[in-house]
């Protein structure tokens, strides 16, 4: 990493999507738009030599430290990923700035290695813009926001892939529009996503209503951390599935004011039900998840992934007061193995990494930990 | 209606003819995943792209094609669902317009944004980036249908969004001596 000890602890960084705020925060966490680009002239990065893997990596590391993005005052960080031990390319994973396939380092067809030419870049110090470079594309520009925000995320990321092009050539077609490795991509290579938290749906057992009716809209529901996660926590990710044929404000509409606004109403009403019929359930499951997380010895990623998501129900739905969701959203991130490791500053196998997220968890949530809005 | 072995809300609905009798299942998620029914909304479009080359696979003739500029073999294509390079979707594109029109809900042709090149004029020109007069046209068909959709539906947002879109495209039609504009416009 180009910064001594790499980003710095979360709850100091002021990472734009954990922030807890913006439009329908309470359901929405986040929302991100992505674009896949290429560059004209080189093979995709799965058909390339590793001479050329270099050379694309070459050029669009100078093409973004030269241009720079991120706005006023932001400064972009890089980061050589052939170059990177695996905790810190993990903890980039877990802060959703690139995917487990380019922290691997292999392509979908199995290829490759840790050690293949590849980077990050990322505008620092709210992680809102970030882009992978010789992922599944040679470009994948990504930014990211609390709440609902489609289209302020659009906006920031055509303006960046504007500005690289400047510098950068892509490969581009008059009928396919902007072509990708894999042309279920090809286009607009625009992938738009929002992170919902539907804890209430599931308690109800309406989730399978809501991923049928995505499915029915074309748009894709996945986990916490992309294609092939489960659902941890509650989290769901909605995106378009289809990128050709329609302008990207369309297909930005379609997932903002077709499903969304549906979806949002629904975990609502859900919660709504809960809070009016069985409030006395609600609380006990809320109540209990807050007991278990102040007093557990012992916590898996997973078990603290629910916990804190009933945590959060309880924060969204007022039956818990003294905690922000800000502090939800950040436990949840400081859960994560990685996260964990640095925050106590050392490596850890699985047991004592259990041992030390029930610690942490319950001394950020006791009644004078710093999770915990002081009375009064 | 409830599911068939507890109280819960039946979300899974199983039909299957065995030996000509109808058998009907109903259950909840849990009970569906109990009995290894699997619940899944969609199919994710990799797998269902991997499905649809394969099946297309013992009936086309140009199976054998390999593009001429890396040379990658159309049924690497079909092993990993990746193109080799920029060229592939020239080299392959009998077999995947029919493709790509299945994976993207019968779309043909990209409409949106296009490199900022295009719009720059001059040596290269925008007619050589985005094609000539006849892909603009098409461009123009396109969301000039998926205007009328729109609007039949009353979503007016989404049709004042393609209005723009429309407006833009007819705009990047260069005459002769009108500047080259850029397809995006600061909006009103």
């Amino acid at each position: 990493m180009n910064e001594p000890g790499g980003p710095r602890p979360v709850y100091e960084a002021g990472t734009e999507w954990l922030r807890g705020d913006g439009d329908a925060a309470d359901v929405v966490m986040s929302s991100r738009a992505r674009l896949a680009r290429n560059l004209a002239g080189f093979p995709f990065v799965s058909r390339a030599t590793r001479e050329q893997r270099q050379r694309v990596l070459d050029l669009c590391r100078s093409r973004l430290l030269a241009g720079g993005f991120g706005g006023p005052g932001a400064q972009v960080m890089w980061v050589d990923l052939a170059e990177s031990p695996t905790i810190e390319r993990t903890l980039l994973v877990e802060r959703h700035l690139m995917s487990q396939q380019h922290s691997r380092g292999k392509q979908s067809s199995g290829s490759g290695g840790a050690e293949e030419p590849r980077g990050l870049a990322v505008a620092l110090p709210d992680e809102r813009l970030s882009v992978m470079v010789n992922e599944e594309d040679h470009l994948r520009l990504q930014c990211i926001r609390s709440g609902l925000a489609l289209e302020a995320v659009w906006a920031e990321i055509d303006a960046l892939d504007d500005s690289l092009e400047q510098g950068l050539e892509y490969a581009y077609s008059p009928r396919w529009g902007y072509l990708t490795g894999c042309p279920t991509n090809v286009g607009s290579g625009a992938r738009f996503s929002v992170m919902l938290h539907l804890p209430a749906l599931r308690m109800i057992g309406n989730i399978e209503k809501v991923k049928r009716a995505a499915a029915d809209m074309s748009l894709a529901v996945r986990g916490f951390y992309g294609e092939g996660s489960d659902a941890a926590g509650d989290f769901y990710q909605i995106s378009n599935q289809t990128t050709l044929g329609k302008p990207e404000q369309v297909l930005l509409d379609n997932l903002q004011r077709e499903i969304l606004p549906k979806v949002i109403e629904y975990e609502r009403m859900a919660r709504k039900t809960l809070i009016d019929k069985r409030r006395l359930q609600l609380e006990d499951q809320v109540c209990r998840a807050v007991g278990l997380l102040g007093a557990a010895r012992l916590l898996t990623t997973e078990e603290s992934m629910q916990l804190l998501s009933q945590l959060r129900l309880g924060v969204v739905t007022g039956i818990i007061s003294d905690v922000e969701p800000k502090v939800v959203n950040q436990l949840m991130l400081l859960a994560q193995p990685a996260h964990l490791q640095r925050v106590i500053g050392r490596e850890m196998d699985q047991e004592h990494r259990r041992a030390a997220r029930a610690e942490l968890i319950r001394s950020r949530l006791s009644r004078d930990g710093n999770g915990r809005v002081p009375k009064g | 209606m409830k599911c068939d072995q507890c109280e819960q809300e039946a979300t899974v609905h199983e039909v299957t003819i065995k030996s000509g009798k109808k058998v009907e299942k109903h259950l909840c998620e849990a009970c569906a995943k109990k009995q290894g029914i699997a619940v899944q909304a969609g199919m994710p479009i990799q797998e269902l792209l991997n499905k649809y080359v394969l099946a297309q696979a013992g009936t086309t003739p140009a199976k054998a094609a390999a593009c001429p500029s890396c040379s990658l073999a159309y049924t690497e294509f079909r092993q990993h669902g990746l193109l080799g390079c920029p060229d592939c979707y020239k080299a392959f594109e009998g077999l995947l317009g029919p493709l790509l029109e299945r994976a993207h809900e019968g779309a043909t042709h990209h409409v949106g944004k296009s490199p900022r090149r295009a719009g720059r004029g001059g040596e290269a020109g925008a007619e050589s980036i985005t094609g000539g007069p006849k892909e603009r046209a098409e461009r123009l068909s396109i969301l000039q249908k998926q205007l009328d959709q729109a609007v039949r539906a009353e979503q007016y947002e989404k049709a004042a969004k393609l209005r723009d879109e429309i407006r833009r495209e007819a705009e990047s039609a260069p005459p002769p001596a009108a500047k080259a504009r850029r397809r995006k416009e600061p909006e009103a």
